[in-house]
């Protein structure tokens, strides 16, 4: 039996301090918002011209006069994300960026994607965005209260907002992008993190009702360890599924599949070492449990 | 207990292999048509335009409010209720009426059956909002009054683009409403919408009105220029025929001129008029005016009785092609404005496909081969479950022909991930009781008693968190959670009726061997 307990006091230091570096990172450097939540222009072309290299492509860009344009190679072969920040675009106006370019750099281009979303359209997006996480938050804690204790569905939370929070926080630091996929990550995340944690907790209320004499302490690492290989497992396979997509999935999905892999990582370590030492702290005890059933 | 009847053994094995046979039906062309339902791929996988309008529906509303004031003035007039200032302003109907009046105007405008101000039998709340200001009266648009304007004008420019699109002929286009005031298109397999989205810029409003010099027109006259921008004429508000008049339109080859024009048919009612204004008009300028600007503005040499007519003005074919379209489809009610605009090529697509299969490959053989090292015989129980839980989880999209997108493509790796968990928790459980049991039929029977509750509350978190993507989400992330939410039932399914089948039928054999798993 691994002794959880030892590391106890060592891991929630590295997770507060996790949490506060995330917190002012998404206060103080924010969050890199892709087209969907912040309005404006997305193009993924392919070069059929070896030669093409982003800075020629920057600098026909810089005379079409359209504000703020990032420019970065995307994948493999000859392909370009360009990203245009100016918003409200006019109705024709891919159309006249993709005849200057053509013209200016001369060789033919591939657009394989283009969107535009419109300023009214990105902050909906954003604010439906934050409601879902926001929603799915409220409707697990909701649950896990309904199904176990107040003290549990508090653990839990706090475990998910640690994983949440931590998972923004490195996308903050590497400023990577957020967009709707990501969204989707996050929340498929909270849906994981919190089977993670039910499990685990499944198994103290179970020994909580066998045993009275062990405390809370000792219980939650018995739980912890009893369930240890499922634990280990599940994480492994489903960050096998992950790792593929990461890999092979194509450059779309790289986004979504690296925050789903924070998520698993970070979601299997706040079970343990987030979400257990809570109930310790509440004293949870065989009475929490019984009150209920009687 | 671990005991499976015949007959159960054979349901599992029949719906197992129909799923099959539904899910290969994707893949592989069968020569019979007993099945013939197929997984639609979305537009970010088969390549394709999504673009999302919105109707600006502030000229309906002044529309709206120009024809009720004028409703308005006759009827006051006819009740001899005397008034000033009917005017419009701010979004509202304004006129001031005498002190002793005002009851008698209350009254009117808030009865049940009010005539002029309609609504009350079916909303419980009247079109018009009244309010009183000191000797003035203001007439508001009510919530309801908004949204009949709104859903009307939706639901007509609705048809219009729908015609639009479907002259265009692009294939199996899908036209959608979304809130009140947006339409939403979907052209699949349209890899460049940049002549769909001029049609659809268009409110294509035709009038044809007299060219005058006479400032003191009675209809009243205004400046309009011509579609080049630089030259203007007046013109009077007069209007002759518009677009509703037209029965039909055509480019059309000239082939005096070698010019190419516009030719259209006028029905009766426009023919009439048509007729009427050419003959008194003979010398005139008639100018053909389309959303505000001057196409071209011919001189009439005679009478045109026929109905038929032609409109010139620099006409390239494509042009006229597409003004003949316009006006064929009819005018929107409102300008519309693309808002959302996302367009996938179709290598881009295909190459997502095959992106996503690799990666479902290549997740879908570590997992499995991981769990048999881990799990030996138990391991290929999984397995098995595994691969017919992907079977399910296909053949259910199949079956309801749901969308599948790329990040529903993830949401189906990832249910491989996540979908031998349950089992995990099963086996972990067994090998658990088996350590104080010796009978091993009644260690697996705990076992799958026990984990119950830990698969059921861990799946349910999952499946909160996808049918709240579900609603909150849009395009391809609802793709996502359809898949994620689809994965949950199947993967419970397969866990329980046939991963739990397969080991009890194991264990049924192997009643006496230690370290069983």
């Amino acid at each position: 039996m691994i002794n959880f307990n030892r590391f106890y006091k060592l891991f929630n230091l590295i997770s507060l301090i996790l949490v506060i570096i995330s917190i002012l990172l998404l206060f103080f450097k924010g969050l890199n918002f892709g087209i969907d939540f912040k309005g404006g222009t997305l193009i993924e072309l392919r070069a059929n011209d070896k030669n093409i290299t982003v800075t020629s492509l920057r600098d026909s860009f810089k005379n079409m006069n359209l504000g703020d344009v990032n420019i970065k190679k995307f994948g493999n072969k000859n392909d370009f994300l360009i990203k245009i920040e100016k918003k409200d675009t006019s109705a024709n106006a891919i159309e006249i960026i993709k005849k200057d370019l053509t013209e200016v750099i001369g060789s033919s281009f591939n657009f394989r994607r283009v969107e535009n979303v419109g300023p009214k359209v990105s902050s909906e997006l954003l604010k439906s965005s934050i409601i879902a996480i926001a929603l799915s938050l409220a409707a697990m804690l909701f649950y896990i209260w309904i199904r176990f204790e107040w003290q549990f569905s508090l653990g839990a939370i706090l475990a998910l907002f640690h994983d949440v929070i931590i998972t923004l926080g490195f996308f903050s630091l590497f400023n990577f992008e957020i967009n709707l996929s990501i969204v989707a990550a996050v929340l498929t995340i909270v849906g994981y993190s919190m089977n993670d944690t039910v499990v685990i907790y499944d198994r103290v209320r179970e020994n909580l009702r066998k045993f009275s004499d062990i405390k809370i302490f000792e219980l939650t690492n018995i739980s912890i360890n009893e369930t240890l290989s499922r634990t280990i497992i599940t994480s492994v396979t489903t960050l096998l599924a992950l790792f593929s997509i990461y890999l092979f999935g194509g450059e779309i999905l790289k986004g979504f599949s690296f925050a789903m892999i924070m998520g698993v990582i970070f979601g299997t370590y706040s079970s343990i070492y987030i979400a257990n030492p809570i109930l310790v702290k509440l004293r949870v005890s065989q009475k929490t449990i019984l009150k209920e059933e009687s | 207990m671990l005991y499976f009847s015949k007959f159960r053994i054979i349901l599992v094995t029949l719906i197992s292999l129909l799923f099959i046979y539904i899910t290969s039906s994707n893949f592989v062309k069968f020569d019979d048509d007993f099945f013939t339902k197929k997984i639609n791929l979305g537009l970010d996988l088969q390549g394709g335009s999504y673009l999302l309008l919105e109707i600006n529906n502030d000229p309906v509303i002044v529309q709206k409010l120009q024809n009720t004031t004028t409703i308005i003035r006759n009827f006051l007039k006819k009740k001899d209720i005397s008034f000033s200032d009917l005017n419009i302003s701010n979004k509202s109907i304004l006129l001031t009426i005498k002190k002793i009046d005002q009851e008698k105007i209350k009254l009117i405008f808030t009865d049940k059956d009010s005539e002029i101000n309609p609504y009350y039998p079916q909303y419980k709340s009247h079109q018009f909002d009244l309010s009183v200001e000191g000797n003035k009266i203001r007439l508001k648009l009510s919530k309801y009054g908004l949204i009949e304007i709104k859903t009307s004008s939706q639901d007509q420019a609705l048809e219009i683009v729908r015609r639009r699109v479907d002259e265009v002929g692009t294939n199996e286009p899908n036209i959608l409403k979304r809130g009140n005031n947006r339409i939403l298109v979907e052209l699949p397999g349209l890899d460049d919408p940049m002549r769909i989205k001029s049609l659809l810029g268009k409110t294509a409003n035709l009038t044809f009105r007299f060219v005058t010099q006479n400032n003191n027109d009675s209809f009243g006259v205004e400046m309009l220029q011509f579609e080049d921008g630089v030259n203007e004429k007046m013109v009077s508000k007069r209007i002759i025929i518009n677009g509703e008049n037209l029965l039909d339109a055509q480019p059309q080859m000239n082939n005096q001129t070698n010019e190419t024009v516009v030719s259209f048919t006028l029905d009766r009612i426009g023919a009439k008029r048509f007729g009427k204004a050419t003959s008194t008009g003979v010398g005139k300028q008639l100018a053909i005016v389309l959303d505000g600007k001057i196409v071209s503005a011919p001189v009439i040499r005679d009478t045109i009785a026929s109905g038929n007519g032609q409109i010139s003005g620099n006409f390239t074919f494509q042009s006229a092609t597409d003004l003949a379209l316009l006006l064929r489809s009819g005018a929107l009610p409102a300008p519309l404005k693309i808002i959302e605009e996302r367009t996938v090529g179709p290598d881009l697509g295909q190459d997502s496909i095959n992106a996503g299969v690799i990666a479902l490959t290549i997740g879908f053989l570590l997992v499995i081969i991981f769990m048999f090292f881990k799990y030996k015989i138990f391991g290929l129980i999984a397995n098995i479950t595994l691969l017919v839980n992907l079977f399910f989880l296909v053949g259910i999209l199949t079956l309801f022909e749901a969308t599948l997108t790329l990040p529903g493509i993830a949401g189906i790796i990832l249910t491989v991930g996540m979908a031998v968990d349950a089992n995990v928790l099963i086996f972990e459980r067994i090998k658990e009781e088996s350590k104080n049991e010796r009978n091993n039929i009644i260690a697996f029977d705990t076992g799958y008693i026990k984990s119950k509750t830990a698969i059921i509350d861990a799946n349910i978190t999952t499946l909160i968190a996808a049918i709240i993507l579900f609603f909150m989400g849009s395009g391809p992330v609802k793709g996502f959670s359809i898949t994620l939410a689809v994965g949950i039932f199947t993967t419970l399914f397969s866990v329980y009726f046939i991963a739990r089948m397969l080991t009890g039928l194991y264990v049924m054999r192997n009643k006496e061997k230690v370290d069983l798993i």
